[in-house]
């Protein structure tokens, strides 16, 4: 799958560009600076893995080597709204699986990956700290908790009628 | 220097306490938000400023009660009532507890919990077992003070043990943690005072310190709420590490997963430096030690201490042989104290109050306190804090309030990924290191989770197993292949293709990894494999030769159907909640289910009124009696 960037991503890079002058050339900045990208544009773009691994003076493979090794760092961009699907203990035993398929059904993606429209994403996390009301599902920042498969379709009618409303107004302005 | 800051935190204190303003105390640790603790205190603040009331709000971390979380505990003197608990305040009730309780002095009996302190009007929650069987060093102050101010961390006592540290010969401080007998609470238990002592003795111009709040047992949170609610005490017993050991650099490496306790700790940090408890001349001596925090970047393994080492190193974080061990060659090759969050939490205690008094809490091999989360199918889920030595039934019976719904227990997993499933044989053993290890399981992280009768333990150990399975760094050709082997034959046996499955290699397949893996995550992986199989052979059975799934869990082995005699046909529930539309009604108004589009998620049940209860599960799916799905779905009424 190629990611296509668009012009603020693009702009981005290149403000991450000039401004990666300011970490030291020092192996143990790696993972840091990897974080550092990572919370601007949400994802590592192959420019991205490039551009540290001649800051650092390593091979892009040898950066793309340590950045596959961990389970933060994503290679495509993720949706507008990241749904997070907790699949911790404990709501593994209170059937988070089930929840997870059914957010992968309704979307049409699976796990870790992106609707074409870059509108959703899915991914599981393993523990999100609050087990009491599990199972648990994160859209965006927000959690709800005692999840539900049949609550899956209203949490992402809930989304798509937020949006409309925006368009509304919107229009209503101009 | 210290004193100064003593009386300062005095003085605030005494400003707050004098206030005579009720005070709201707010949890707002993680699990607190997440069931809507901003929402709560976002009400109180509204309600407060609408009406003119004048309260203080108290934000606090966690007490540990997740099961009623948003907690609020409201301190109104004037209204001649105790400071009292309130569970799952919605921004309803906190509208109302402000209009009702803070303006018209009526505390609203039936929201209490209960009394914070004991008295004649309330009872306290004191008499609950769900708080008076604790006992709390590592949680004492969580919950009761504000994690983001220092000066209530210090007017409740803290950084008095290292203050007094500061006054003591390096020696004495490293003999009181021996004599005090702390084992770590990273999982292994190892003793905290011989390796205090052994990094003291290596010779080296840098000596460092980590603090190991990588948690990554996917169902443990320990840690994040004792950062999130109190961090400064962890920071407190890196300090005083750090003076016994001899150390100038302090990292805290902490899962990125954290983003709350990480802005936590950043400012706990920076509010240290500027009360200058850390940096350069600390408190006006000669002793400088600095804390930076380092974000671990998701990777079970990296929780093992050489993988850690080499992730701050910048390099893919796979464990290496020990020894050498870290105190004597660890970060850059400088001598390295690696210790768990809690360890560390535990420290300042035993300074202040002696190894004798702590020895006297918990077992004589384990002392001290055990802190468990426990979740699953229990009434109080939450964290705990309990001696160690308490049996697993006071813990889940007792403390816990036991299995909900009337239902039987059937297991609890104890450790994570590293441990296991024990029995009901275990309810009465106490738990300590060495009596869990005995048993198959571990310590670990202290994740419990309760599985009450309808859990299958092979699917929790397929779960376990497929979480080591894709944290395995793949260094060990055991750990990388075996434990896909191991889990393959795991999967087979949940979705009923496990005919050919030979109990007896499954346990070899087990040993082999355990023999063949360098570090810890290979070596324990089979634990919950080995120990289900141990103690639940009959659910293996069960699944290899009925292709039943006792517990009901496993989803390609169970099926649901609806008992037309108890339908009351009238009501479409089932078919309205269904989300593969697999639920139809047949022309003469029966209820089936489609098996071929069944995803099984159990809904049409959850959903079906609790007078009809007509949709039943079985296992093996066969047992389900077949209704036709009428070719054309009946055409609805025009009108
Ligand atoms: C796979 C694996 C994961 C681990 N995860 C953690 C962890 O999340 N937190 C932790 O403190 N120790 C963890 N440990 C144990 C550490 O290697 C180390 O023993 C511990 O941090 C030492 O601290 P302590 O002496 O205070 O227990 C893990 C070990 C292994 C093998
Ligand atoms: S397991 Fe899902 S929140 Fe802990």
């Amino acid at each position: 799958m190629e990611v296509e960037l668009s012009a603020a991503e693009l702009e981005q890079i290149e403000k991450i560009r000039s401004e990666l002058k300011g970490f030291k050339k020092d192996r143990g900045q790696l993972i840091p600076i990897l974080q550092w990208i990572q919370n601007r544009l949400a994802f590592l773009p192959p420019e991205a893995i490039e551009m540290v691994a001649e800051h650092l003076d390593l091979s892009p493979s040898e950066v793309l080597g340590v950045a596959t090794f961990y389970n933060q760092f994503r290679f495509f961009p993720p949706g507008e709204h990241p749904i997070k699907v907790c699949l911790g203990t404990a709501c593994h035993v209170k059937g988070a699986d089930i929840i997870l398929e059914n957010f992968e059904r309704k979307l049409a993606i699976r796990e870790g990956e992106t609707t074409p429209d870059r509108r959703f994403s899915i991914e599981r996390v393993a523990c999100v700290g609050c087990c009491a009301l599990a199972p648990v599902t994160l859209m965006g920042e927000t959690v709800h908790g005692h999840m539900a498969p049949s609550k899956v379709e209203g949490l992402i009618t809930r989304v798509n009628i937020e949006k409309e409303v925006k368009e509304r107004e919107k229009k209503a302005h101009v | 220097m210290y004193e100064d800051l003593k009386a300062e935190a005095a003085r605030r204190k005494k400003a707050f306490d004098e206030d005579p303003a009720p005070k709201v105390h707010i949890g707002m640790a993680t699990c607190g938000i997440a069931a809507g603790a901003l929402e709560t205190k976002a009400a109180f603040e509204q309600v407060l400023a609408e009406r003119g009331i004048s309260a203080r709000i108290h934000t606090v971390g966690c007490r540990g009660h997740c099961y009623a979380e948003p907690v609020v505990i409201i301190d109104h003197p004037d209204s001649g009532f105790p400071p009292i608990l309130y569970p799952e305040v919605t921004p309803g009730k906190a509208t109302m507890l402000a209009k009702l309780f803070l303006e018209q002095g009526d505390p609203r009996m039936e929201h209490i919990l209960g009394a914070m302190v004991e008295n004649e009007m309330i009872p306290s929650v004191m008499e609950f077992p769900r708080f008076n069987r604790e006992t709390r060093i590592v949680m004492e102050k969580c919950g009761l003070i504000d994690p983001e101010d220092i000066y209530d961390y210090i007017a409740a006592g803290g950084y008095g043990a290292f203050a007094n540290a500061l006054e003591n010969p390096p020696e004495l401080l490293i003999h009181i943690v021996k004599e005090s007998g702390l084992r770590g609470r990273g999982g292994a238990g190892f003793p905290t005072g011989k390796k205090w002592a052994a990094a003291r003795n290596t010779s080296g111009d840098e000596k460092i310190i980590i603090c190991n709040a990588d948690e990554g047992d996917p169902g443990a949170y320990m840690d994040r709420t004792l950062l999130e609610s109190n961090p400064h005490q962890v920071l407190e017993g890196m300090l005083i590490c750090a003076l016994a050991v001899g150390a100038s650099r302090g990292i805290l490496y902490v899962r990125a997963e954290y983003p709350l306790a990480v802005r936590i700790l950043r400012r706990a940090i920076e509010e240290a430096r500027k009360a200058r408890l850390l940096g350069k001349e600390i408190l006006g001596t000669s002793f400088s030690f600095d804390i930076e925090i380092f974000e671990g970047s998701g990777a079970f393994v990296c929780g093992e201490e050489t993988a850690l080492i080499r992730s701050i190193e910048g390099y893919r974080g796979m464990p290496r042989q020990r020894p050498p061990y870290p105190v004597t060659s660890g970060l850059y090759g400088k001598p390295t104290v690696i210790n768990n969050v809690k360890t560390f939490a535990n420290v300042p205690a035993i300074i202040e109050r002696g190894a004798g008094w702590f020895k006297g809490i918990g077992t004589e091999k384990s002392p001290g306190t055990a802190i468990f989360s426990i979740v699953g199918d229990v009434i109080h889920p939450g964290l705990v804090e309990i001696p160690m030595g308490v049996t697993l039934r006071t813990l889940i019976f007792d403390i816990c309030g036991g299995i909900p719904n009337k239902k039987k227990f059937k297991a609890v997993q104890i450790g994570g990924p590293s441990g296991g499933c024990l029995s009901e044989a275990f309810l009465d053993t106490p738990i300590d290191f060495d009596t869990l290890s005995q048993a198959g399981a571990m310590m670990g992280s202290g994740g419990m989770v309760v599985m009450d009768e309808d859990s299958c333990m092979v699917d929790v150990s397929r779960y376990f197993l497929d979480f080591t399975q894709k944290e395995s760094c793949g260094k060990c050709t055991f750990c990388r292949i075996g434990t896909y082997h191991l889990l393959v034959a795991l999967e087979q046996l949940t979705e009923g293709k496990g005919e050919t499955i030979d109990v007896g290699a499954l346990k070899a397949l087990s040993e082999d990894i355990q023999a063949g893996s360098l570090c810890g995550l290979g070596k324990t992986a089979p634990n919950p494999v080995l120990t289900s199989l141990k103690h639940f052979p009959e659910d293996y059975e069960a699944h290899i030769v009925e292709k039943r799934c006792p517990g009901m869990t496993c989803r390609p082995l169970i099926a649901y159907y609806i008992d037309l005699e108890k339908c009351a046909r009238g009501c479409d529930v089932c078919e309205g909640c269904c989300p593969v539309d697999a639920v139809f009604t047949t022309p003469n108004r029966k209820k089936g289910i489609d098996q071929s589009l069944c995803v099984k998620c159990g809904e049409c049940m959850t959903a079906c009124p609790p007078e009809y209860k007509a949709v039943i599960k079985v296992s093996p799916p066969h047992l389900a009696p077949v209704i036709e799905r009428p070719a054309q779905p009946p055409k609805r009424d025009a009108s």
